[in-house]
């Protein structure tokens, strides 16, 4: 081959790169960049053929009406309470279940880890049928207390898997130095062992709190009335608020999916690399 | 506590095993701790997750219906017997499948020519790696409705586009046929967890050593026998540990079918089955044995993930 040639070639590789580079960003964006035109033009041009791709006068009103609807702010509101009370229990909880697991040697450990491990892949609606009765009998049935009770069922395994091989990497001296001063366990655990391992319990609390906040099954079968929807299920069941002649007001819930999906994206960017972190350590190292 | 019975300060804690400390061995104490700390996680796997799936497969078992007057009886493998013959059901089973064969593949192909790209060295890499992470992080539920809207038949972009490439001349109703549904709920799952295949092999990738590549370089092998040679073979784990992960999510695949169709029988999955007897019909008893049915699919994967890993969770 000339070295002209290869130059030729080099520079069509390169091109070729960033032309597949090019169309993959496209695939990935896409479908955003269309929520978030559809969420700022009026329905004028929202429901007009040909499709308008490029709104020359978008407007704040699809945001407004979402954000004064009532029936959103609660649902809003629902799924901080219910991802909130979600998280923050699966992280007492299991952060200390973790450090047993991790730090303690005793009989029956690996089963544990086992069982635990394998429930990280429970499939939800394998159970639905003895939540549902179980949360119907204990009257818990359309209350977000149901929420938070079975979300736990995903979240918990999770967190102690994940904290779990965190724990396990810490170093021993600063354990063995707290017990040598007379430390008990617990107390080694909550004022030393808790606070290094901070940023796993960032990582998956965060991760926790995605899930719950992204459920759907459970909270379409354990809730009835709209004033218990979260957002999810508000999205899922969005109605006209206007009642302009169309069936669904596409234009406002794309406005709402926007708003719900900013904090994530924005939460997700900002800790991308603890993310994948915790991500690949609960998936690729097992 | 005995003070005289507190270890020197150069013993360790794990240095003194034999030593007694409160009439228990260190070992024993030990062991009595860490299933005490383990109480609260035990006890709440049990009332959430072990009660319920014991339940669940005692109904499959039952006629249970849920608010019925009459009491529940015990009818053996009837339920069971019934789905054998439940057209409903091998329909769902059908469209899982299909739906986790096609996207599985899909993605895997995908993921890893998004992961090689994103592996080279380039401008914007950091970012690039960032935004993958967008499409997984928001609900599913979500991006199921932004697709709806693309796939409108009358006011969608997708029509539009196709129209103005000059593919097709009529609109298409893509949601209303299941020969055009599947498909386009496939695109919907491909879109979305692509980026998250390609991540985990991504970080499969980076542990592979930069050394080899060198010297197969020197030794004169082509790019594509590099990538044979040496890429994918040391990809393996990071290979199977997302494809047995992609498979479990697909077969349990509830949200974007039910934000699509709802409990149409033509398009529903058997997540979606089992959750439409059991709450919109109130047959306990019938839905439950078709979600531990699912369960018994899903365990045999999870059971073959277990067991790839067991050497590195032993150590």
């Amino acid at each position: 081959m000339t070295p002209a040639r290869r130059r030729v070639l080099r520079r069509l590789e390169r091109t070729l790169f960033w032309v597949l580079l090019g169309i993959i960003v496209l695939y990935l964006i896409f479908p955003f960049y269309w929520a978030i035109r559809s969420a700022i033009v009026p329905d004028s041009v929202q429901f007009a053929t040909p499709v308008v791709y490029w709104p020359a006068d978008p407007t704040l009103d699809n945001f407004r009406k979402v954000i004064a609807s009532g029936q959103f702010r609660r649902a809003v509101l629902n799924s901080t309470i219910v991802a909130g009370s979600v998280t923050l229990l699966s992280l007492l909880v299991g952060a200390l279940g973790a450090y047993a697991l991790g730090r303690f040697s005793f009989r029956g450990r690996t089963p544990v880890r086992y069982v635990i491990l394998s429930m990280t892949m429970f499939p939800s609606v394998s159970v639905l049928g003895g939540l549902y009765t179980l949360i119907t009998q204990f009257g818990l049935y359309n209350r977000l207390g149901a929420l938070v009770y079975s979300y736990l069922i995903f979240t918990l395994p999770f967190t102690v898997w994940v904290l779990m091989t965190f724990f396990r990497q810490l170093p021993r001296d600063l354990e063995e130095a707290a017990y040598v001063d007379g430390a008990t366990p617990f107390q080694t655990f909550w004022r030393i062992m808790l606070p290094l391992s901070a940023p796993g319990l960032v990582t998956t609390g965060l991760l926790a709190f995605i899930a719950a906040w992204n459920e759907f099954l459970y909270a379409l079968s354990f809730t009835q009335t709209p004033d218990k929807r979260t957002v999810t299920l508000a999205i899922f069941y969005f109605s006209p608020q206007t009642g302009g002649g169309f069936e669904i007001p596409w234009g406002q819930m794309m406005a709402a999916t926007v708003l719900v999906t900013l904090p994530l994206i924005v939460l997700t960017l900002i800790f991308q690399r603890r993310i994948i972190a915790g991500l690949t350590a609960g998936a690729v190292k097992g | 506590m005995d003070t005289t019975e507190r270890p020197i300060a150069t013993a360790t804690a794990r240095a003194i095993p034999r030593r007694r400390i409160g009439g228990m061995t260190l070992a024993e104490r030990q062991a009595w701790t860490g299933w005490l700390f383990l109480l609260p996680a035990l006890l709440v796997v049990i009332g959430v997750a072990m009660v319920p799936l014991a339940q669940t497969v005692y109904y499959s078992f039952t006629d249970k219906r849920l608010g019925a007057l009459q009491a529940t009886n015990w009818i053996g493998f009837e339920n069971y017997r019934f789905l054998l013959r439940d057209n409903l059901w091998w329909s769902a089973v059908r469209v899982t499948v299909l739906f986790t064969v096609v996207t599985v593949i899909a993605e895997f192909a995908l993921g890893l020519l998004i992961a090689l790209v994103v592996n080279s060295r380039f401008r914007g890499r950091g970012l690039m790696r960032a935004a993958m992470l967008v499409p997984w992080a928001i609900p599913t539920v979500l991006s199921a409705q932004m697709w709806k809207w693309m796939y409108n038949d009358i006011f969608g972009v997708f029509n539009d586009m196709l129209r103005r490439l000059g593919l097709i001349e009529q609109n298409i109703a893509w949601l209303a046929k299941p020969s055009t549904a599947l498909p386009a709920v496939m695109a919907i799952d491909i879109w979305k967890t692509t980026p998250f295949v390609a991540l985990l092999l991504l970080a499969g990738l980076q542990v592979i050593p930069e050394e080899l590549y060198e010297a197969a370089t020197v030794d004169g092998a082509s790019r594509i026998r590099q990538f044979l040679v040496i890429t994918l073979p040391l990809l393996r784990p990071a290979i199977a540990v997302a494809l047995i992960f992609r498979s479990l999510d697909a077969l349990r695949a509830f949200d974007v079918f039910y934000v699509l169709f709802g409990a149409r029988p033509d398009t529903q999955t058997m997540a979606v089955y089992a959750q439409n007897n059991i709450v919109a019909f109130s047959d306990v008893g019938y839905g439950s044995a078709i979600s531990v049915l699912i369960f018994l699919i899903i365990a045999i994967f999870v059971v073959a993930y277990v067991t790839s890993l067991r050497v590195e969770a032993e150590s």
